[in-house]
C-alpha cells in the first residue's frame, strides 16, 4: 500500500514531531510511505477567509505532487476536510481521485487499515478534545447533537495504549475556538472559548490534552503556556507512536 | 444603523467574564434540555429528513402554494394583504388600525414585525404597541431590542427584570422572585388584553390547502390578545407556508424539542375564520425573500421555522449576546440571512464563527447553515466587503503557500525571525500574543527532518 | 402591478426546480405500550394533573363546590349540567372574572400531554385562556401516540379555531426560571373518562 503523506504547513514548520510520528506509525503498520517533497499548504487558510478563489495556486501544486499513491494520508482533519471538499484543479480526474482517497489518520487507521491492536504505551491521564472538522466534516466519531449510535475512531485507537487513562470534557465535542483566521479576528470569543475548554479539562485533572488537530492543539497550548500551566498538548499521532518496538 | 461590527461587540460583551459565563451557561444548559428530549425520539433524524424535504419542496413550489393559500384564507374570511417590504408591511397595520380608530394594540412574538421596525413607527403615529410575550415586554420597558428570537430577554437576569418592573410596574424594590414578578406581569398584562382594541400576532405555520395558520406560544398571549380583541393580523413571511395540516404534526413535533426541549408548546392555536363579528387579517411579506429565493446556495436558509436551536448550541452566540449581531435575527440564521438583506452592514457576520458545524446538525430542517457561513464569505470578499488589509493579506499568503521555494524560504526565515527575534511576536500588535504564546519555532522543518532521516 | 402581482412574480421566478413531497411513513414513530400511562406522565411533568374517573360525578362535585365558594365555574359541557350560551357573545371585560372553565378535548396525544380543543366546545374562544384553572374532559379510547395519529383523526380546520393544549400556561423569561400560570390558566387537570 502506498500512502502519501500529506503534511500541512503549520505542521511541517511548527511541529515536525507530529508528522514524524505519524510516518512512523504507518510504516509499522506496513504502509510505504512517501513525502512529495514540494506539497506546501492545503489552501484552507485563504479558503475559509473567503478567498477560495485565490487557492488555486496551491490547489495545483497539491495535485501535482499528490500522484501515483494509493491513498493520502495527513494528521488533520480540518485540511483533509477541506481537500475533500473543495479541492479542485484542471486535472479534474487526479483531483476526483485525491478527494476520494484522502483520508486523516485516524480514519486511516480505522476504516482502512483496520487496526485492532498497537503496540503503544502512555501512562498518563490524557483528555480528549475532538475537533470540529474531523468529527462534523469528516464522522471520525458521532456528535452529541445527533441521534444516531455513538462511535469514535480516535477513542477506539487510543484505548488500544496501554496504561492510558482518558477523560473526555463535559461538553464533549464543543468548539474550542481556534477556527481559523477567527483566532485573531474574533481574538476575545476565541480565546474564551480555549479557556473554556480547558477549564473542563483541568477539572479532570489531566496531564495532557489530545486531539487529531494541532490547530486546535496549538491554539490551547498557546493559552495553557499563558496560563502557566503544567498541562501539556500532544497530538494523537504522537501518543499512537510512543514507545513503539 | 450598526454601531460595532461582531468582534468589538463581543469584546465588549466578554470583558465581563462571569457574566459571560452565566450567558453561555444558560443558554447550553437549554441545548442539554433539547438533547434530552431529541434523545427519548429514536426517529429524530427521520423526521427532520421529512420536515427539510417538506420545506424543500414547498420552496420550489411556493408561488402556487402562496395563491392557494390565499384563496382559501380568503373564502373563510380572512382578508390578505402583501407587502413588498417593511415599508408597505408598516402602512398596511397603520391603515387598519386607523380604520378601526385603533390607539391602544397588544403584540404577541413576531420576529417580521421587529424586522420591519413596526412598534416605534406605530408610536410614532400615535398608537400604543404593548408586547406581550413576558420577555418581549422586559426588553419594550428597558427600550432595548431582543437578544434571541425565542428568548428575547436571556441576556438579562432577575435583577435587572425586577428594577424595570420596579420602575414601570411599581413591584417592589430589590423583589427578585420571578414568581413575584411574573404574576405583576400577568396582571399588568391582562388588563392590556382586556382594553385592546386590535391584537397583532406572528405566523408560525400558514397552511396553504385550508388558509388557515398556527400560533405557537408558551404563555398564551397571542390568544389571550387575538380572542379580545375586535381586529386581529397576523404578519408572516412567505416562506412560513406548508402545504398541508398533516404536515403540521411533523413540524409541531420538531419546533418546541428544538427550541427548549419541551415536548410542545403549552398552546399550538390554529386559526381558521375569524369569530363572528371580528375583522381578521393577513399581512404576507417579501422584505428580501424573494432576492434570498433566488440564491441558490442561500435558499435553504428560508426553510428555517425560528426554533433558535442553532442559537444556543453556538458556542460563539453563547459568547458573545444576541446583541453583538447588531440584527433583528442573530445567531448563525442570522448570519445567514441578513448579509442578504444588506451585504455591507452584515459582512462581519458570517466571520462570527469558527465554522463549527453544530448548528447545522441541531436545525430541524436540515439548514446547511456552516456550509452557507462559508459561501457568504466567498460571495462577501467578492464583493469587497472585506478589509483591504485583509485581503492584501490573503493574498499574500496565497502567493507564498502556491510556490514551493518560496514557502520553505519563508518558514525557515519566519522560524529564525521568531527565535532569534522574539520581541517581534511578542507585543500588543499582534493579536495572537494577547492572550496566548506563540508556538516554539523549531530550527528543522518535517521537510528538513525527511530529507535527513528518510530520503534515500 | 399590485405588491401582489410583484411579490408572486418574483417568487415564481426565483423558486427553485421542483422537489418532491416526501412519502411519511407513520409507522416508523414512536408507539408507547401504554399511551395513557405515556400521556400521563408527559402531562404531569409540564405542569398539568391527570385523574382517572369513572364517571362525571366529582367533576360535578367540584364545579358545585366551586360556585358555592362564590367562584365563577363556566361549564361547556353538556352532560356536566346547563350551559349558558349567552358566553358566546361575552367579551373580555365579562369574562375577566371566570375561575375554572369545564370543557371537553377532543383527542389526547401521549407524546406530549396535549388535547386538542375545538372551538365548538369553547363556547367562547377566550374561555380556555381567560380563566384562571382549565378543566378538560377526554375521553381515555381517545388519547393517542404522537401528533402524526392525532392529525389522522381529527380535522383540525374543520372549524373557525381550535387549540392543542399541554398543560397550563407558563414562562421561564425571567432569568430561565419556570413560571407556572403566565397569561392562560394557571392550572390544567384532564379527567380521563
Amino acid at each position: 500500500m502506498r500512502v502519501g503523506l500529506f503534511v500541512p504547513c503549520y505542521i511541517d514548520q511548527f511541529y515536525p514531531q507530529v508528522a514524524v510520528a505519524t510516518l512512523q506509525i504507518l510504516e509499522k503498520l506496513g504502509c510505504e510511505v512517501v513525502f512529495p517533497l514540494n506539497q506546501t499548504c492545503c489552501g484552507q487558510p485563504m479558503a475559509n477567509s473567503g478567498f477560495a478563489s485565490l487557492s488555486k495556486g496551491c490547489d495545483a501544486n497539491f495535485v501535482k505532487n499528490f500522484t501515483d499513491v494509493d491513498y493520502i494520508v495527513s494528521s488533520s482533519g480540518s485540511c483533509v476536510l477541506h481537500i475533500k471538499e473543495h479541492l479542485h484543479d484542471k486535472n479534474k480526474q487526479q483531483a476526483s481521485f485525491i478527494r476520494s482517497h484522502i483520508y486523516e489518520l485516524t480514519e486511516f487507521l480505522t476504516d482502512i487499515l483496520k487496526v485492532k491492536n498497537i503496540e503503544a504505551s502512555f501512562p498518563h491521564k490524557v483528555g480528549l478534545h475532538i475537533s470540529c472538522h474531523g468529527q462534523r466534516g469528516l464522522h471520525v466519531s458521532s456528535m452529541t447533537e445527533l441521534v444516531a449510535p455513538s462511535f469514535s475512531k480516535p477513542e477506539q485507537l487510543l484505548s488500544m495504549v496501554k496504561g492510558l487513562q482518558l477523560t473526555l470534557p463535559v461538553r464533549p465535542d464543543e468548539c474550542c475556538g481556534f477556527g481559523g483566521t477567527f483566532c485573531v479576528f474574533e481574538e476575545a470569543v476565541s480565546v474564551k472559548m480555549g479557556k473554556d475548554r480547558i477549564t473542563e479539562h483541568n477539572a479532570n485533572e489531566v496531564e495532557y490534552i489530545t486531539g487529531i488537530d494541532t490547530s486546535c492543539l496549538m491554539h490551547l497550548e498557546g493559552i495553557l503556556k499563558r496560563q502557566g500551566s503544567n498541562v501539556k498538548t500532544i497530538h494523537i499521532a504522537e501518543i499512537l507512536n510512543s514507545q513503539l518496538a | 444603523m450598526k454601531t460595532q461590527d461582531h468582534a468589538k461587540a463581543a469584546e465588549a460583551f466578554i470583558k465581563d467574564e462571569p457574566r459571560t459565563d452565566w450567558h453561555d451557561e444558560t443558554l447550553w444548559f437549554i441545548r442539554t434540555k433539547r438533547d434530552k428530549s431529541v434523545h427519548g425520539i429514536p426517529e429524530w433524524e427521520q423526521l427532520r429528513q421529512w420536515a427539510s424535504d417538506i420545506k424543500d419542496h414547498t420552496l420550489s413550489n411556493l408561488s402556487n402554494y402562496l395563491i392557494e393559500f390565499e384563496k382559501n384564507a380568503t373564502a373563510n374570511g380572512i382578508t390578505v394583504h402583501w407587502a413588498q417590504d417593511a415599508k408597505e408591511h408598516n402602512d398596511i397595520i397603520l391603515e387598519i388600525a386607523r380604520g378601526h380608530n385603533v390607539k391602544r394594540m397588544v403584540k404577541s412574538k413576531s420576529m417580521l414585525t421587529e424586522e420591519c421596525h413596526l412598534n416605534p413607527f406605530l408610536m410614532e403615529h400615535g398608537i400604543e404597541v404593548v408586547d406581550t410575550d413576558l420577555g418581549e415586554r422586559i426588553v419594550q420597558l428597558r427600550h432595548e431590542p431582543p437578544s434571541h428570537i425565542v428568548l428575547p430577554a436571556i441576556h438579562l437576569k432577575k435583577q435587572d427584570v425586577s428594577e424595570t418592573f420596579h420602575e414601570f410596574l411599581h413591584t417592589e424594590k430589590g423583589n427578585n422572585d420571578p414568581q413575584y414578578l411574573a404574576e405583576a406581569a400577568r396582571q399588568h398584562l391582562r388588563n392590556k388584553f382586556i382594553e385592546s382594541q386590535l391584537s397583532l400576532t406572528g405566523v408560525n405555520f400558514a397552511v396553504a390547502e385550508t388558509g388557515g395558520f398556527v400560533v405557537c406560544t408558551n404563555e398564551g398571549n397571542a390568544d389571550m390578545g387575538a380572542h379580545a380583541a375586535a381586529v386581529h393580523i397576523a404578519c408572516m413571511g412567505i416562506e412560513k407556508i406548508i402545504p398541508k395540516a398533516e404536515h403540521l404534526s411533523i413540524f409541531l413535533r420538531l419546533l418546541a424539542r428544538s427550541a427548549t426541549g419541551q415536548p410542545i408548546t403549552t398552546y399550538s392555536s390554529h386559526f381558521h375564520k375569524p369569530r363572528p363579528g371580528q375583522q381578521m387579517h393577513l399581512v404576507i411579506v417579501d422584505n428580501g425573500r424573494t432576492k434570498q429565493l433566488g440564491r441558490a446556495d442561500f435558499k435553504n436558509s428560508l426553510k428555517c421555522i425560528r426554533c433558535a436551536a442553532c442559537f444556543n448550541t453556538c458556542p460563539v452566540y453563547r459568547r458573545s449576546g444576541g446583541h453583538s449581531y447588531h440584527s433583528t435575527v442573530a445567531g448563525p440564521i442570522g448570519a445567514i440571512l441578513n448579509p442578504n438583506l444588506n451585504m455591507k452592514e452584515n459582512a462581519d457576520l458570517p466571520f462570527a464563527s469558527t465554522l463549527c458545524g453544530s448548528c447545522s446538525n441541531v436545525c430541524p430542517v436540515k439548514i446547511d447553515i456552516h456550509d452557507q457561513l462559508w459561501k457568504w464569505r466567498q460571495e462577501i470578499s467578492a464583493e469587497g466587503h472585506v478589509a483591504t488589509v485583509k485581503k492584501a493579506g490573503m493574498k499574500g499568503m496565497a502567493f507564498i503557500l502556491s510556490r514551493p521555494g518560496l514557502y520553505r524560504f519563508s518558514g525557515k526565515m519566519g522560524r529564525w525571525i521568531m527565535r532569534k527575534m522574539p520581541f517581534l511576536f511578542r507585543n500588543k500588535l499582534n493579536p495572537w500574543y494577547k492572550q496566548r504564546e506563540m508556538p516554539k519555532a523549531p530550527a528543522k522543518s518535517f521537510r528538513d527532518w525527511y530529507i535527513k532521516n528518510k530520503k534515500s | 402591478m399590485s405588491a401582489r402581482e410583484d411579490i408572486l412574480k418574483a417568487v415564481a421566478a426565483n423558486q427553485p426546480s421542483s422537489k418532491l413531497l416526501p412519502v411519511v411513513d407513520i409507522s416508523a414513530v414512536i408507539a408507547y405500550d401504554d399511551v395513557i400511562k405515556q400521556f400521563t406522565t408527559v402531562l404531569e411533568s409540564i405542569g398539568g394533573k391527570v385523574i382517572s374517573i369513572p364517571d362525571l360525578q366529582s367533576v360535578k362535585e367540584e364545579m358545585a363546590t366551586g360556585t358555592q365558594q362564590g367562584k365563577v365555574m363556566v361549564n361547556a359541557i353538556p352532560e356536566l349540567g346547563t350551559i349558558d350560551q349567552t358566553l358566546a357573545e361575552a367579551t373580555a371585560h365579562q369574562l375577566a372574572a371566570v375561575d375554572t372553565f369545564f370543557t371537553k378535548g377532543i383527542i389526547g396525544v401521549a407524546e406530549n400531554g396535549s388535547v386538542w380543543v375545538a372551538e365548538s366546545n369553547m363556547l367562547n374562544r377566550l374561555l380556555p385562556f381567560i380563566c384562571q384553572h382549565l378543566v378538560l374532559l377526554v375521553e381515555k379510547k381517545n388519547i393517542v401516540a404522537t401528533m402524526h395519529h392525532a392529525y389522522q383523526q381529527v380535522d383540525t380546520f374543520s372549524e373557525g379555531f381550535g387549540a392543542f393544549i399541554a398543560g397550563p400556561s407558563k414562562t421561564a423569561d425571567i432569568e430561565q426560571s419556570l413560571v407556572i400560570g403566565a397569561h392562560g390558566a394557571r392550572s390544567l387537570v384532564v379527567y380521563l373518562l
